[in-house]
């Protein structure tokens, strides 16, 4: 690849350029389908969620109705009700599992990910897959034990069980995550640091840290995303002391009549992730592919 | 990369220096370990026991039982057989939808950025509240927006969930990982060098010859990366089959996560719920190891770089 790279881009430029002012046209009609379809291939991804803002402001008469009605008297109402039933204890629960599991995950992975980049330890790759094995196996393998285990320590049914285990769930992704951005500092900058006699800590708070923040954030919010939308444990280990994905259960029971209920509820519960999750984006394809892409 | 390998040439590595290089490492290594490995050594142990919540007095040891059973009941291969089907089923769907999607995002178009942001939204959306509204506004037999639909097509309706159980699973799997699968491909596109193509079209090859004999060759390890990442994530699948369908009709969607979680917590026969639990476990190694594999493929080609 190398070697046919600077052969076929000296071919390609001068052709580029000169045919440039003729292929404008057809360049400008080739574009129009692929924009079209572009756009019809994502909000046909997006309709269901566009379907479900719509439903959020209608009254539940007018959501029964399975013809989307596009006209019709918006309310607020079902809003305002999101919030009733126990719902901010929920929210609670679940901002609290997402911001304290995420602190310890970054507080963890940190130092773990400079000891498998900057300062590597010795076989620092096999580390590295013995956590991304982690991930790839079956949680009802362990949630027996993990039942089992919070029963006798008294943990059943409570936050800290989900802390716990959210925190074993994101760790091994926020390794990743961090190692990918430590090595793309450059090792110049740590050298000349050291040089001028700083110590390693200080080299990692002032010069590390600060360069890698962006990816800090990142981290910090796909695992709050993955925190906030866990299902599995939550619902095995936790009833009433638990997150919002388990307050959203109950509207099971509540059947067909209220579905703009559930979609104003829906609504709110998604907000807050749905906004992390454009935010950093462009990392979680870093981070779900564990770095091998930049 | 050279300049940190060369710093930890071992043989100045004295062993006070080498443990100053583990400490920072240790502690995400421990509790990860603990909260990984533990439990699958207890499951071990756990399935080697008679032991029903139910009658917490006849706790026992049994040997190989457990194994017994799970082989010989019926649902649990009816389980496997469905977690295979939908896990295909929802991994193809989900890389061809998102392959073509890719494809259309990577190129300059008025509002990509804005079109692409919607398009990855469904990941982020609280599975369980997505579950809870599809199951009210789309599948419903009478008040769905799917039944509307098939009245337009002069279909008949559908219940959607009952008769279409592991179509209506796929189609929600798929809606939430299409993105996934679109997010990735288009990251593996973006990492394809430009020369390529247009030396391609230079030698005046159509769109599918430039598909075929270009982006997809490159694209190849994506396209087995994404696969593999896809099917991990699908096989545990939980939450849409507890909304929509509760495993039913008659197991017909229960997948071998739900039907871990039903002999434990429903059942409480926690023996034999660690016995499927292990099976599942080995199943899913057999599955992982191509994929770890491939990933260190791909980062020893990263290196070469």
């Amino acid at each position: 690849m190398t070697v046919t790279t600077p052969q076929s881009t000296a071919v390609a430029a001068p052709a580029e350029i000169r045919a440039e002012p003729r292929r404008r046209p057809d360049m400008d009609t080739a574009r129009w389908p692929v924009a079209v379809l572009g756009w019809l291939g994502s909000l046909l991804l997006f309709s269901p969620i566009a379907y479900m803002l719509l439903k959020s402001f209608q009254s539940e008469i007018d959501a029964a109705s399975p013809a989307p009605r596009l006209i019709f008297q918006p309310t607020l109402g079902h809003y305002r009700d999101a919030f009733g039933a126990g719902f901010w204890a929920y929210a609670g629960n679940s901002i609290a599992v997402a911001v304290v599991s995420t602190i310890l995950v970054l507080v963890l992975a940190v130092p773990a990910a400079y000891a498998l980049s900057v300062r590597p330890v010795p076989k620092a790759q096999d580390v590295l897959f013995f956590f991304i094995s982690t991930k790839m196996m079956p949680i009802a393998a362990g949630i027996i034990p993990i039942y089992v285990v919070a029963q006798q320590l008294n943990l059943l049914n409570t936050v800290t069980v989900l802390i716990i285990l959210h925190l074993g769930m994101n760790l091994p992704l926020a390794v990743w995550m961090i190692r990918s951005f430590l090595q793309e500092v450059p090792g110049e900058v740590l050298e000349a640091a050291a040089m001028d006699g700083a110590d390693r800590p200080r080299i990692m708070r002032s010069i590390v840290l600060p360069l890698i923040r962006p990816g800090l954030w990142a981290t910090a919010l796909l695992s709050c995303v993955f925190s906030w939308n866990e299902y599995f444990y939550a619902v095995n280990l936790t009833t009433t002391a638990s997150t919002l994905p388990v307050f959203m259960q109950k509207f099971l029971s509540f059947g067909e009549l209220y579905t703009a209920q559930v979609a104003a509820v829906a609504t709110v519960v998604s907000v807050p992730v749905v906004i992390l999750g454009w935010i950093c984006q462009r990392s979680l394809v870093r981070g779900l592919l564990f770095g091998a892409v930049k | 990369m050279t300049a940190i390998a060369t710093g930890a040439s071992p043989a100045k590595t004295t062993r006070r220096g080498s443990w100053s290089r583990r400490a920072p490492l240790l502690p995400a290594l421990v509790i990860t370990l603990a909260l990984t490995q533990i439990p699958f050594v207890l499951t071990i142990w756990y399935s080697l026991q008679r032991w029903n919540l139910l009658n917490p007095g006849e706790r026992s040891f049994t040997g190989l039982a457990n194994y017994q059973a799970t082989f010989t009941d019926g649902t649990f291969w009816k389980s496997i057989g469905n977690t295979v089907v939908l896990t295909a089923g929802a991994t193809v769907v989900s890389m061809a939808i998102g392959l073509v999607l890719a494809i259309l995002l990577q190129k300059k178009f008025p509002g990509r950025g804005l079109a692409r942001t919607l398009a990855i939204t469904p990941f982020f959306i609280m599975p369980v509240a997505a579950a809870l509204f599809w199951r009210s506004a789309m599948f419903d037999p009478s008040f769905g927006l799917l039944g509307w639909l098939t009245d337009l097509a002069g279909l008949p309706r559908v219940s959607w969930l009952s008769e279409q159980s592991m179509l209506s699973i796929t189609l929600i799997t798929s809606w939430r990982w299409t993105p996934f699968a679109m997010l990735v491909l288009l990251a593996g596109l973006q990492a394809m060098p430009d020369e390529q193509i247009e030396a391609a079209r230079v030698d005046g090859a159509g769109w599918w010859w430039q598909f075929r004999g270009v982006i997809l060759p490159h694209l190849r390890p994506f396209l087995e990366l994404t696969a593999l990442l896809l099917s991990m994530n699908l096989i545990q699948t939980f939450g849409e089959i507890a909304l929509l369908t509760a495993g039913g009709p008659a197991y017909g969607t229960t997948n071998i996560t739900y039907y871990v979680y039903l002999r434990a917590f429903n059942s409480f026969d926690f023996g034999t719920a660690s016995a499927y639990g292990l099976v599942t476990l080995v199943l899913t190694i057999a599955l992982a190891m191509p994929a770890l594999r491939l990933l260190s493929g791909i980062f020893r080609q990263e290196g070469r770089r």
